[in-house]
């Protein structure tokens, strides 16, 4: 594999230890923009360690990452965030006791006046971010509610907003399901498909396999720190994944 | 006034956004912090009508009425400090020793020969250098607000006792006593000065970036990094923020009884926490207004004040004030 420009993201033999932990033992992927891709493996497989070293929360021991094209290195979760990169945890990362608008372009405020003189400039973000959310289709009450009482979906469905709405080229997204009931997870799934369809590369953490043939493109298979097979979703199966991900199948790399 | 298809449509769009004020209103009674910011008003018009209905005379005199604002101004701009303090889910303790470590480094200054006000700005630095001192090891060394605020208490208490030899110093200055009994007509100068203060922290809290991180840092620490909200930097500014504060307190009250004395005035961070939490603050961090801290200084001054005139001896005092701040803090709770 060479640096393709056509990939949004390609990791190159990435290694990643801590201590004598090897979470990542030379792993190469890629992700193509308006497609979504997922990464699948048993729990320690690598997953989060990998989206975190994109993502700069980590800085990878060995191995190049490489953003349309343009080989990068990210010490800092900033840096990796101005090649329009963004990241949606597990924990979402709302403050709830802020306003959803406020959750919406925290450390983004838009500011008006001069030099030191610059105070928030409140209705042009409440009016961006219901634009925000109207891009999405996503229906939030009212966006000057706080955080705090919005149910579990509605919260993914902010987080992720956010981490699109910055003219951001990948979201990354950890397990985004993982604590929805059924028609939220629903709901989540149409908003993916949705910031696919606006050119985003989504790359997904799932263990839910019936999701990713559902939602993906694009399938790579993690087993402890490699990455044991990548295939399109249209041509693999429930059955091939489990018997990849336990190590029952050896894989074709 | 004529409305053109245009301007029609673009109040149209806003008005998604831009609620009624009715509407305002119903949503702003279903939150429950709306609750928490309005008992300390509530309580504070009891306060003022019970003891204006028993003592009439006394208590709502033009003379006793400036005398709760008088005696509410340093206070208030101290719980200022302390409201910043709790909404990063901290807590400032050394406020009172800060301010008596002010006010000796005032007292120094002004008998080597500084003016009252270089005097003033001398008292003011040593308590943004305590401040900033605490933020600093909070931030850097992941120390507990508590823990370090607690030290300070003690370091900037006895620094104080230390550098004054333990003997006040009396300051001789008309213009600073002035400062204590002068005013812009029937208010008086310290109300104003606490006033402005307030004012301006309302405005940094809400409308500035700033503001915004501190809240999201007392909201969720966690979060606020993860979106590259610098929380080190709120730490360290809040508390340098609230030295500063408790350092420039140390003046007026220098101002009020005409001496630099190195004692600590406890009373005084008992009042902050109590009005913060009477305030609606959040001890947890993350939400609270200025205004309630506010409004709950001036309500513990009242009912001080009440008591005093219905006669209250002082040692129940404490003990009233004491079951004030329980109470309300259990009513704020239940919402
Ligand atoms: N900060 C860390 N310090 C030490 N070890 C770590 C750290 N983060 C991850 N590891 C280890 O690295 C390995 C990979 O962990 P990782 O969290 O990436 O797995 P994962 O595929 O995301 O698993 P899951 O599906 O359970 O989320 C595991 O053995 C884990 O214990
Ligand atoms: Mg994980």
């Amino acid at each position: 594999m060479t640096n393709n420009p056509e990939y949004a993201i390609e990791v190159i033999d990435i290694q990643k230890s801590f201590g004598s932990v090897a979470a990542l033992r030379g792993v190469s992927l890629f992700a193509k923009p308006g497609e979504v891709t997922a990464i699948v493996g048993d729990n320690g497989a690598g997953k989060s360690t990998l989206i975190k070293c994109i993502a700069g929360v980590y800085t990878a021991d060995a191995g190049e990452i490489h953003i349309a094209g343009k080989k990068v290195h990210f010490t800092t979760p900033e840096e990796s965030r101005e090649f329009g990169i963004e990241t949606v945890y597990q924990t979402l990362g709302l403050i709830e006791d802020l306003t959803i608008w406020q959750n919406l372009f925290l450390n983004r405020e838009k500011m008006k006046g001069i030099g030191p003189f610059k105070i928030l400039n409140k209705k042009a973000m409440r009016l961006e971010s219901a634009q925000m959310l109207k891009n999405l289709d996503v229906y939030i009450p009212s966006i000057k509610g706080r955080v705090r009482g919005l149910s579990g979906g509605q919260r993914q469905a902010v987080a992720i907003c956010r981490a699109a709405g910055w003219g951001s080229k990948v979201v990354i997204m950890d397990e985004p399901t993982a604590a929805l009931g059924v028609r939220e997870t629903a709901k989540v799934e149409d908003l993916i498909s949705r910031m696919k369809e606006q050119g985003l590369a989504i790359l997904l953490i799932s263990h839910n396999f019936d999701q990713v043939l559902r939602l993906a493109d694009q399938v790579w298979v993690m087993r402890q720190g490699n990455v044991m097979a990548g295939m399109r979703a249209k041509d693999t199966s429930g059955d091939e994944l489990v018997a990849l991900i336990t190590g029952a199948s050896a894989g074709k790399k | 006034m004529k409305l053109s298809p245009k301007s029609s449509t673009s109040s149209a769009q806003a008005g998604e956004v831009e609620t009624s004020t009715l509407n305002k209103v119903r949503l702003a009674t279903k939150d429950p912090f709306f609750w928490s910011n309005w008992i300390v008003v509530i309580a504070f018009i009891l306060v003022v009508l019970v003891f204006g209905a028993l003592k009439p005379h006394s208590f709502l005199t033009m003379y006793n009425l400036n005398n709760i604002l008088v005696a509410s101004s340093i206070p208030a701009i101290i719980v200022v400090g302390q409201t910043f303090a709790v909404a990063t889910a901290g807590i400032d303790l050394s406020i009172s020793s800060i301010m008596t470590f002010g006010a000796v480094v005032y007292g120094i200054a002004f008998t080597n020969g500084s003016s009252w006000w270089v005097a003033g700005i001398a008292g003011t630095i040593a308590g943004t250098l305590c401040g900033f001192l605490n933020g600093l090891i909070i931030a850097k060394r992941k120390i507990s607000d508590f823990i370090v605020t607690l030290g300070m208490l003690s370091v900037a208490a006895g620094f104080a006792l230390v550098i004054s030899n333990g003997v006040p110093r009396q300051i001789v200055s008309n213009s600073l006593s002035n400062l204590a009994i002068g005013g812009f007509g029937r208010i008086p100068y310290l109300m104003v000065i606490a006033f402005v203060i307030t004012v301006a922290a309302h405005f940094f809290l809400f409308n500035t970036r700033f503001g915004t991180h501190i809240l999201a840092t007392g909201g969720d620490p966690d979060a606020a990094r993860s979106m590259g909200v610098n929380i080190d930097l709120v730490k360290i500014v809040v508390y340098s923020i609230s030295g500063t504060l408790a350092g420039f307190a140390a003046m007026l009250t220098i101002s009020r009884i005409g001496a630099a004395e190195p004692a600590a005035n406890t009373s005084l961070l008992l009042n902050s926490v109590a009005a913060v939490v009477l305030g609606g603050v959040s001890l947890f961090g993350g939400r609270g207004t200025i205004f309630g801290p506010f409004v709950a200084i001036l309500l513990l001054q009242a009912l001080t004040n009440g008591l005093t005139v219905v006669g209250v001896a002082a040692y129940y005092q404490y003990v009233s004030i004491g079951l004030v701040v329980i109470l309300s803090a259990a009513l704020v709770r239940t919402k």
